[in-house]
Order: C-alpha cells, then structure tokens, then sequence
C-alpha cells in the first residue's frame, strides 16, 4: 500500500510539473510574453521593469526554471486589475467556489444515488421512467441555459429566489466565509447550487441505475435472499456497497470537473467565486490571474484524483489485494 | 436464467438490418431521429426559407426592436418568435445560429473523430512505448475537464471560430482515441489478426480493415454523445464570451445577448434560442441512448 | 413421512415472444433426510423448479400454478414476510457458481452472521461464533482468520464450502443443491460430493440435488427425477432408474456419460436438440429426438406409476431391453 501511495504520489507530482510547463509554454513561449503579463496600457517603463524581472533575455530554459521557481513560492505575479498578487486574490475568492461546490456535490451525490436507485430497481415504473427522462433533459441542457430558466421561474415570474450575488456571509474558523450559515446568505445560495447540481446529479442518476440493474440479477443477490436475508438490507448492503465503488469514484473525479463547471454557474448568477473572477480576468485580459487559477484549478484536481484513486482502493477490496501484492 | 434458453429459430438478416429493427423498436428513439432530422433539414434550408437575412443591416428596421413574438412588422412581415432589441427577427437569427452551432460542432467532431481513431489504434497495434506515451497524454487529458481546458486555450488564443474549434477537438480526441484502444486491443489479441499478419497483410491494412470495423460499436455511441456535448460546450463558451465572435453569433452567443432582457421580460430573446439548443441536444442524446442500448452485447437478451 | 410434496407445479416466464412454461405440472415428494436427484439438461425447467420452492423466480417468471406444500404449509401465494422466514431457516439453497454467489465487496463474516441474524436474534459476537462453528464444519482451515477475507482470496471448492456452511447455519430440513458442483475441478468436485454426503449423514437434512451429471447423483442421491422440456419424464429409486431405465431420454442420458468399466465402448448421442420452451412439439415433446417415437407419441402420455417407478412414455422401455 505504501509502495502503491508513493508511486501514485510522484504520478500526480510529474502531472503538476507538466501542467506547469504547459502554462509556461503557453503564456510565455506563445506570442511576446511581455504583452501577455503586462497590462495592455502599460507604459515603456512598465515594459522594461516586467522584462527584466522576468529576465527574457536569458535563455528559454533559465526563464522556465525561474518561473518555476516563483511559482514554487507562491508567487504567480501580481494581477493588473487589483494591483495585488494573484493567487492571493484566487485564494480570496476559492471559499465562495468551494462551498457552492460542495454543497452541490453532496446535493448530486445524496440525490443522485438514491433517485438511480430507484429508477434502476424498478426499471419499467412510472418513477423510473420520469427519473431517466429527467436525466436526460438534466445532462442535454447546457448548464447556463438551466441557471437562466431558473432564475426567470424563481426570480423573474415567482420572485422567490433571488438571482445572483450571495448574500450575507459569516466569517467561521476565523476568517473563512460562509454563507450557509445566515438565512440570506442560504437564499441566495438555492439557485447556484441547483444549477451546479442538475448535471452531475444526471450523470450519477444514469450510474447508479446502470449498476442496480447489473448488480440486482447477480446470483449473490439472490443467494442472500436465499439466506432469508430482508430486502431492506438486500438493497442497502448488498446493492448499495457495490454501486458505491463506481459511483464514488465517478463523483471524485467529477468533483474537479464540478469546481471547473462553477465558471459558468457563478457567471449565470454573479457569485463571488473564483470562476466568475475568471471570467472577468478572461474578458480584462488580466493574465496572471489566468494563470493562477490555472495553476490553483491543477493542483486542486490532482489532489482529488489522487484522493480518489486511494479511497478507491480502500473501497474495493478487489483492488486493495492487488495493488499491495503489486 | 441458466436454465431457460431460446432457441426459437430467428431469420437469418444482416447485423445492421438487425440493429436498425431494434432501433426502430423504441418510439422515443424514432422521434427523436426524426426531430434531430427536421432539425438539420431546417439547419440546411434555413437561410432559403426564413424572411429575413439577420446580418444584412439593411433588411433590419430598428423601429421593429424588441418586439413579442407574432407581431407584425411595419412592411407587414410576421415576427413569429418576435424581434431583439436591433429589431432582428428571432427566427432568422436562429436559423443562423443553429448552422454556425452545428457547423463547428460537428467540425471538430470529425477532426478529433480522425486524430483519435488514429491515436486509439496506433496505441493498440503498437504497444510498447508508443501506447504507453499516447495514453499517458489521453490519461493526463481526461483527468481535466473539459470545460477547464477550452477555457483556458481560448485565454491564451483568444476568440474566433477556428479557435474554438481547436478547443474542442483538443478536448475530445481523448476519449475517441481511449475507446478505440480499448476495443482495438481486445481484437488484437483475437486469432484473425494474428492470421492477418501471418498471410502477410499491411500493417495499415490490417488497422483499417479489421480492428477498425470491431470498434465500430462503441465509436459510434460516443459520437453521438460528444456531437451533443460539443453543442453544448460551443454554446456555454459562446455565452461565457470566450467563444465564437459577435459577428458569427451561434446559439450560444444569441442566448448570451437575450439574457441581459431576461430580467426585464423580454424573454423571447434568449428563451427561444434556448429551446432551439435544447430540441438539438435533447434529440441527439435519445438518440444516442437508444443506439447504446442496441449496440449494447450486455443488455441483448 | 413427506416433508415436502410438489404438486403439479406451473412456473411460466411472460416474454415478449410468448409464454415459456418452464416447469409445466411437476410433481414430486420429499422424505425427512431423504436425497433426491432432479436430473436434465440445461433449460430442462430443473433449477427453475428449485428456485420455484422457495418463490425466488426472477421477473418475468412466476409460479402459474400448483402447490408446494412444505409441512403442512402451502408456499405458492405465501406472503414475502412468512416465506422469507423459511429461506435459509429451514429451507436453504446452494447455488451453481461459488464464483457468483458471495458478494464480492462484503466479507465472509459479514454475509454470514446476517444470514444468522435474518433469523435470530442474537449478538454480534455469538453470531460470529455460528459462523466459525460452520465453517470448521466443512473443513475449511484456521476459520477464525479465514471469516476477515473477501470472497476472492478463497478458491472455488473453498468457496463451496463456505456456501455450505451458510447453508447449514440454521440447521435447515431441506437443503435445495442447485449444480454445486458443476462449476468444480472435478477433483474438487469429488471432495464437495464426501463433504456434502457426511454432512447429510450426520445432519439428517432432506436435499434435492439439482444437477445435469447422472455420474454426480448416482452415488449421492436415493431417488431420481428426470426432467425433460418442464416436464418430469421418469421417477423411481436410483440403482432400479440407472440400471433399467423405462424412458428413452433416461436411456439416452445414461448412455452418453463414459464408464470405465465399458472400455472401449462407444458412446451414444441423443439426436437432436433441446426444443425451445416458445416453441414446444405436441404431444410428448422428446419424440422428435425420441427413435422409439409413433403416432401416438403426438399426444401427451400420462406419468404411469407402478410401484416406486413412474414414467412418462408410450412406449416405455422393458427390462429385457435395457438389460444388456
């Protein structure tokens, strides 16, 4: 096991070094560099101080180990429009995406397996029939266009809900916001995380059926009912455990596709988070931003990944044997 | 049911006869393909048969702006889906954009469609150090989101047509290039390759001629589903500002400019677009629900 | 005495292209301790019959009609609740695969101290404790640590025998053997077959043994039921039905298993193929294959009981002519 965790460790390390030279490549082999990270406006002065910080006459792989470098302590540059170093402001903004997100998760996650079980127990109901109907309309509608239908319903026609914004937050942890915890800040938060959820929960919907219906006819199932075990358990041991195994790992590796998709939900309905400072950043040009949130997004979704990929074999005992033994 | 086996004897007809009879078998499906068809007819004919061109200022009356749907317009013209705020007619302007929406979706699809296959088999009849890196670049690629990647090539390249383009194909070819390996190498490992190499047939020969055909199946269920999230992807950039120009508006981008009058109740701008996009993305996804299940060996009864 | 008597048993599956009567007027009985060998090829309707009893068949099969009375209880159109406290209690089943038949992500400890406590209530710990005590049973070493693994770190015989022992925790009256063997090495299959006998042995547990191999039940089983297309087509004691078998198909059946003592000795084929259940021939539905088969073969022939024996046939063989 510690074997398997040390080669999955250095996996996921090579995976952040090669995203970073991606960005590098990309931001600063692509195109002059210098009109990249500095302001569109700036001055000749500006110009020459940023070109010399970043040392562009040296030769490209001394630019790379500098960038690095930086990058190894924190610093990704200091954003245009606030003046101030980027991943600071990214990590300003990242409570505001992860809450959204997290709620939606356990929303997609809670709903998704119990609305799969239900569809893929009893395939030919009329419950069964207007979950996968509805999870097909769930994963065809593009994200932003559900967030607009909901705010025209619950805000616009119904006036319900309110339709962007979070809200009052309160500071927990000393210095963590978090708006689940005042009832404003909740109201506010309804829509986003009903936008967030729909897909993710269609996807888990589809999932979780697929793997009732494969799991319902094995002959474990009903050896056990055999045994005289209740159904009750048969459903919530025998079936459950073993949908878990796919559809937490589908889960956790969308969890990073999840805080990706909180750009788009955060633009439909104004929220705070990082995504929707990524947007602004996209449409200002504000490219150490860009890249900082790269760089913050890549390292997060290897973290899961990698966290997944243990949980995985923890839950799996199939898996566990092999991955000591190998 | 071990025990319980049919032999009822069945006529004999070809497998694809076979597959189109189960997938006629399933009214859903069947209006679906005919929606989706409807949609690529009006997708073809469109700019012939609606009233006006939406990108010719001459033929817009700004006096007609923001007009509800069913009005008419001053020269006696009928707005069915109503005009936006530049006095456009709503159904023109859908009528373009759905060509634009499914002219780069599908696009990228063929382009990732050929650099995957290509990658997916050079993976599986190679092996050895050239499958290893072609999936280690499939792995690393699939391990981000979609959305997260077009994003920021889009960043870096800025906005425009082909550039999307390019987004998508890069992130899709991963996952054709992942089902072709993974089906081209169960063939591989089948006797017939084995006696195709031996009677001294062509590499390429055999790539194209025999693993190909056997990762047909499963290509085509992901190509419907990637066509739709293509759509889908090409319209949430557009809406995000990062995608196609303002002066080639897809679905995407129309939606986008009818959601500032969303608020304001001029619904009609954006939601009718909207429905556009979802009447495409919906039709194809039954679509390729259905064309998984037919192709599906498990679920063969 | 009977402990259990099938009576004309119906279980039908509502397919799409038809009904298929898969176990269509099965009657039989079972004594207290008694072995009986319900023999027939796949989709003879045999593992259908046995999961009939204890009303585990899969949509969209149901039992049509008939009886299985089972102490004095009929179990056809019994509640789940009461049936479901007969299951593995004093019912219990062996299924074919041992490969299938555990949950592969729940430990052994863990599917069989709830196979304990679907039935009794009792601690944790003392249910752990059954567990252990059934699997040295039969014969699986150091059962202790054995009860911490998952059902891949076992083999298949162990697998068995684990399977055995879930059976036996409860101390049923009747155990239903649905080909457990089948799916063995046939070393392994040999020490299964020692096991299982001792256990009846020492048990007294009434079995119906489900199998396809006349070769498995002739040793094991007192009684034979030959099943064919639903139907059962000849019952009697095993030594008299193997040895002088009244049906052809029973014929056909015995001659195609190898002995070692006809060394050299071809062996014979039944012509043909099992019809499909959509799809039935009239009359006694083996006479296409059957080489005996007239005209009157075109009516369904009743079972004839004489004595202990019963056989389904018009023209049913004669002892000078099975005897060689």
């Amino acid at each position: 096991m510690l074997v398997y965790l040390i080669r999955r460790l250095g996996q996921s390390l090579l995976v952040v070094v090669v995203m970073a030279t991606l960005v590098f490549l990309g931001v600063y082999a692509i195109g002059n560099p210098v009109d990249i990270l500095v302001a569109p406006d700036a001055g000749a002065a500006e110009i020459a101080r940023v070109t010399e910080r970043l040392g562009l006459d040296k030769p490209m792989w001394q630019q790379f180990l500098t960038f690095a470098g930086n990058a190894l302590q924190g610093d990704l540059g200091d954003s245009f429009v606030y003046g101030r170093p980027a991943l600071e402001i990214i990590l300003e903004r990242m409570p505001a995406t992860l809450e959204l997100t997290f709620v939606a998760l356990v929303l997609s996650t809670g709903l998704g397996v119990s609305l799969g079980l239900v569809a893929g127990l009893w395939p030919e109901s009329v419950a069964g029939r207007t979950i996968m109907a509805g999870s097909i309309l769930g994963f065809s509608l593009p994200s932003f266009w559900q967030g607009m239908l909901l705010i025209m319903v619950f805000s616009v026609m119904l006036g319900w809900l309110p339709a962007g914004g979070r809200g009052d937050t309160v500071e927990i942890f000393g210095g963590l916001r978090v708006s689940f915890l005042t009832w404003d800040g909740l109201v506010h938060m309804i829509l986003p995380a009903i936008n967030l959820t729909i897909f993710k929960m269609s996807l888990v919907i589809r999932l979780a059926r697929a793997t009732t219906r494969e799991v319902v006819p094995q002959d474990y199932v009903k050896f056990a009912r055999a045994k005289g075990v209740s159904r009750l358990r048969i459903t919530f041991v025998h079936v459950l455990k073993n949908m878990m195994i796919p559809v937490v790992t589908i889960v956790g590796l969308e969890l990073g596709s999840m805080i990706a998709f909180a750009v788009v939900t955060e633009t439909v309905f104004s929220w705070p988070g990082m995504g929707k400072l990524l947007i602004d950043s996209i449409n200002l040009l504000d490219r150490p931003l860009i890249v900082a949130y790269l760089m913050m997004t890549v390292l997060i979704i290897v973290t899961i990944n990698l966290v997944v990929d243990v949980i995985y074999t923890l839950l799996d005992p199939r898996v566990r044997l092999a991955g000591t033994s190998a | 049911m071990s025990d319980l086996t049919t032999t009822a004897p069945r006529r004999k007809d070809t497998p694809l006869r076979r597959l189109a009879r189960q997938f006629l078998e399933d009214r859903i499906a069947v209006a679906a393909l005919a929606v989706f068809l409807a949609v690529a007819l009006f997708t073809l004919l469109g700019p012939f048969i609606v009233p006006q061109n939406p990108y010719d200022l001459a033929q817009l009356d700004f006096m007609d702006g923001g007009l509800p749907p069913g009005s008419q317009s001053f020269s006696g013209m009928t707005y069915w889906l109503g005009t936006d705020t530049q006095g456009r007619d709503m159904l023109s302007a859908i009528a373009y954009g759905l060509r634009i929406s499914l002219a780069v979706s599908f696009t990228s699809l063929i382009l990732a469609l050929i650099i995957g296959v290509a990658a997916g088999l050079a993976a599986a009849y190679f092996g050895g150090r050239i499958d290893t890196l072609i999936m280690r670049v499939v792995d690393i690629q699939l391990s981000f989101p979609s959305i997260l990647i077009a994003l920021i090539l889009l960043a870096l390249f800025g906005r425009g047509i082909d550039k999307v383009i390019l987004a998508i194909v890069i992130v899709q070819w991963a996952d054709f290039a992942r089902t072709v390996r993974s089906s081209a190498i169960v063939e591989r490992r089948k006797e017939y390759i084995e006696a195709a190499h031996c009677l001294g047939l062509s590499r390429q020969r055999t790539m194209f001629r025999h693993l190909l055909p056997n990762s047909l199946p499963p290509l085509i269920v992901l190509a419907t589903v990637k066509i739709a999230s293509a759509i889908s992807l090409e319209a949430t950039l557009s809406f995000l500002g990062a995608g196609v120009p303002i002066t080639q508006p897809s679905l995407g981008l129309l939606i986008a400019n009818g959601y500032d009058f969303l608020l304001s109740g001029r619904y009609w701008i954006a939601i009718f677009p909207g429905v556009a996009l979802l009447i495409t993305i919906v039709a194809i996804n039954l679509v390729g629900d259905r064309l998984r299940d037919v192709l599906n060996p498990r679920l063969q009864k | 005495m009977t402990l259990l008597s099938v009576e004309n048993l119906q279980t039908h599956f509502f397919t799409r292209e038809g009904v298929a009567k898969a176990v269509d007027g099965v009657s039989f009985t079972l004594a207290r301790g008694e072995i009986l060998g319900l023999v027939g090829e796949s989709g003879s309707g045999k593992s259908v019959t046995g999961f009939s009893i204890l009303g585990l068949v899969d949509e969209p099969g149901r039992v049509a009609g008939g009886r299985v009375v089972f102490d004095g209880t009929d179990l056809v159109g019994m509640g789940e609740g009461p049936l479901r406290a007969l299951r593995g209690k004093r019912i219990a089943m062996i299924f074919q695969d041992p490969m299938m038949t555990l949950n592969p992500v729940l430990r052994i400890d863990t599917q069989m101290v709830e196979a304990v406590r679907a039935h009794d209530t009792v601690s944790h710990a003392e249910a752990l404790e059954r567990a252990r005590l059934a699997l040295e049973k039969v014969g699986i070493p150091s059962p202790e640590t054995r009860l911490k693994n998952y059902p891949h770190e076992f083999s298949g015989g162990m697998r068995q025998r684990v399977a055995i022992a879930i059976a036996l925790l409860h101390e049923p009256d009747v155990i239903i053997a649905d080909e457990p063997t089948t799916a063995l090495d046939v070393t392994i299959q040999a020490q299964i077959l020692a096991e299982v006998q001792r256990l009846c042995e020492e048990t007294g547990v009434a079995m119906i043994w489900i199998t396809h191999d006349l070769a498995v039940v002739s040793g094991l089983a007192d009684r034979l039921a030959v099943m064919y297309a639903g139907r059962i087509v000849e019952t009697g004691p095993t030594a008299e039905v193997l040895g002088a078998p009244r049906h052809p198909y029973t014929r056909g059946l015995i001659e195609s298993v190898p002995q070692g003592k006809l060394h050299g000795a071809r062996l014979r084929q039944i012509d043909g193929m099992t019809p499909s259940l959509l799809n039935l021939p009239a009359g006694c539905a083996f006479h296409p294959r059957c080489p005996r088969a007239d005209a009157a073969c075109r009516v369904m022939p009743d079972l004839a009981t004489a004595g202990p024996r019963a056989v389904r046939c018009h023209h049913p063989l004669t002892d000078e002519e099975t005897t060689p």
